[in-house]
């Protein structure tokens, strides 16, 4: 194809673009070009602005919120137990989850029929049942099984203890959480799992890698940059979700602050001391989660990307380049 | 190197093939494959895409199973052992441990891209052969000298090209000093400009009397490096010999037909 003259151009091509007779091309040459204007775009900003304002200007100024009634309450000694009572199950729940989801995930994916079978009736079982549902079956376990005995199975029992005895409400709570936390945990490790590339195992069975390094060592960290977000997600939902057992008097946080505005009736401004603890344990998780997902991005990028104090130091050069005992 | 090879008397080749059978379901892609790789030499496998030839170099080191055959590698049967008129598959421990002798390098590199170019050449000679950590650092850095790529030790996979990921999987293959060398089309992922330096790499191992079989379309390689090219079409060997013959005066119509195509 040659270019001739400038009538040489396709005559008749309908669409965007058709020919404007009175544009003269020659006369764009070093042109300056103006980026189009969006009003209705700032408008809509700006509107949604004055909205959050206002709604900010509500929770100062409105005696509703009661704050005098918060800032009492809010580090209270009730509440700060509460809160470690909320830690607790959230920490053990996770741990119980994470390490059963781990050994179903590890079931679901395995060579064995039956295993495989198992692990989806697990996940299918307690994916079923509603959570609350669960914690007040674990919390009526003595009923069901007054005793329960180690020994082999359908064989001789070997030691017995009362369930009434070994199994607190705390207890149960933990064992509800975790069970149903694991039914979620194996789900997204066989997810993380799947999604890394057949030619990693592959490649490490070619190399003769023992089996169990091969998950450990080659499959598994790079899993675990699809399970983290998933999973940081099922921490922070346990953490709110533990705010459920409060049907098994258990004094973790929100039960607390119901018993206190049981008390004294001031139902909003407790409302907002879990509200606001609950909000500040998620922060903090989130900002773990970041670290941890940092560690494991490993290679992932050509460039790892900078910390958030290594943003605010490239903003503020004043500060210092490590931050005290961090990984800077 | 190489016609010192031919002419040396072989009674045992190093990597020996009979009869090899392998079904996907229906699909019949190796039906009945004989071969034979002398120690030192260097064989290129030509043939159409789907003709078997990459699923006749996995079941070399037993990445697929076989329905009938066997692969024999210095001496050692590969992934079964016989008992009575049957061969029983290994234990996959064993199959492991076999792995180690047999250097595979994939057409995707498949290196591991959350290990670093060093970490990627110590762990198997350290995981499979528990060799100790430092003698197997010392000999990676000694293999990423020879495949010119020393100072990348401490780079990761996704910070090198592809030409140079290849060369790293290389060099990590030959970090378990394995027997013979399979390489699955080591140039078919590369940007055109890249395909050099690996072939490079391949040459300098040829010349070092390494054991290599090789699939590939590069037809200049196989003229310039081959001892035997072997032709495949519909799973099964259509012909072989040197590069001489089967290149330039083949004797079949099937072989003739590919080389006008990919030539």
């Amino acid at each position: 194809m040659t270019v001739t003259t400038e009538a040489a151009a396709p005559p008749t091509r309908p669409g965007p673009g058709a020919a404007d007779p009175d544009l003269d091309l020659a006369e764009l040459d070093g042109l300056r070009t103006v980026p189009a204007r969006h009003p209705l775009r700032w408008a809509a900003g700006i509107t949604a602005l004055v909205l959050l304002v206002q709604f900010g200007h509500g929770l100062a100024t409105n005696p509703g919120w009661d704050w005098p009634t918060f800032r009492l309450y809010f580090t209270a000694d009730s509440i700060l137990r509460a809160i470690g009572i909320t830690l607790q199950l959230t920490f053990y729940g996770t741990v119980l989850g994470f390490t059963l989801g781990a050994v179903v995930a590890a079931m679901r994916l395995s060579r064995s029929t039956i295993l495989r079978a198992i692990a989806w009736g697990y996940v299918w079982v307690f994916r079923s049942i509603p959570l609350i549902v669960q914690l007040v079956f674990w919390f009526n376990l003595s009923y069901l099984y007054k005793r329960l005995g180690f020994g082999i199975p359908f064989g001789p029992t070997f030691g017995e203890f009362e369930v009434v005895g070994v199994l607190s409400a705390l207890g149960a709570a933990v064992l509800g959480l975790g069970l149903h936390q694991a039914a979620f945990a194996a789900e997204i490790i066989r997810g993380g799992i799947l999604a890394v590339d057949g030619g990693q195992r592959e490649a490490a069975a070619a190399l003769g890698i023992p089996r169990w390094r091969q998950a450990w060592r080659i499959v598994l960290p790079q899993a675990m940059r699809g399970i983290l977000p998933a999973a940081a997600n099922e921490v922070v939902s346990l953490l709110k979700g533990t705010s459920v057992v409060y049907v098994m008097a258990i004094g973790e946080l929100f039960y607390q602050a119901q018993v206190i505005y049981g008390r004294t009736g001031r139902v909003v401004p407790l409302l907002m001391v879990a509200t606001v603890w609950y909000v500040l344990l998620t922060t903090l998780l989130s900002v773990v989660q970041y670290y941890v997902e940092r560690h494991f991005a490993r290679g992932a990028e050509r460039t790892p990307p900078p910390t958030p104090w290594q943003r605010l130091r490239a903003a503020v050069p004043a500060l210092p380049a490590r931050l005290p005992g961090g990984r800077g | 190197m190489t016609t010192l090879t031919k002419s040396a008397p072989t009674p045992a080749p190093m990597v020996r093939v009979r009869g090899l059978h392998k079904s996907y379901g229906p699909l019949e892609v190796l039906r009945g494959v004989d071969l034979d790789v002398p120690a030192g030499s260097v064989t290129v496998v030509l043939g159409p895409s789907g003709s078997g030839k990459s699923t006749l170099l996995r079941t070399i080191n037993h990445l697929e199973k076989l329905d009938r055959g066997h692969v024999a590698i210095d001496g050692e049967l590969i992934g079964y052992r016989r008992s009575g008129d049957k061969l029983y598959e290994l234990k996959e421990r064993e199959v492991l441990r076999q792995r180690t002798g047999i250097g595979f390098v994939f057409q995707n590199f498949n290196l591991f891209p959350h290990l670093t170019v060093l970490e990627n050449l110590v762990e198997a000679p350290v995981a499979a052969l528990r060799r100790p950590k430092a003698a197997a650092r010392a000999a990676a850095l000694a293999l990423l000298e020879r495949v010119g790529l020393a100072d990348k030790a401490a780079a990761y996979p996704r910070q090198l090209s592809g030409g140079q990921q290849q060369r790293v999987a290389i060099a990590r293959a030959l970090a378990l000093e394995p027997k013979v060398l399979l390489f699955d089309e080591p140039t078919s992922a590369l940007d055109p400009e890249l395909v050099g330096e690996v072939l490079d790499v391949l040459k300098d191992l040829a010349r070092s009397g390494t054991t290599m079989i090789v699939v590939t379309h590069e037809i200049g390689f196989a003229r310039e490096v081959a001892d035997t090219v072997v032709f495949m079409d519909g799973g099964v060997v259509v012909e072989q010999g040197p590069p001489a013959e089967v290149l330039d005066r083949p004797r079949h119509e099937r072989t003739r037909a590919f080389l006008a195509k990919v030539l």
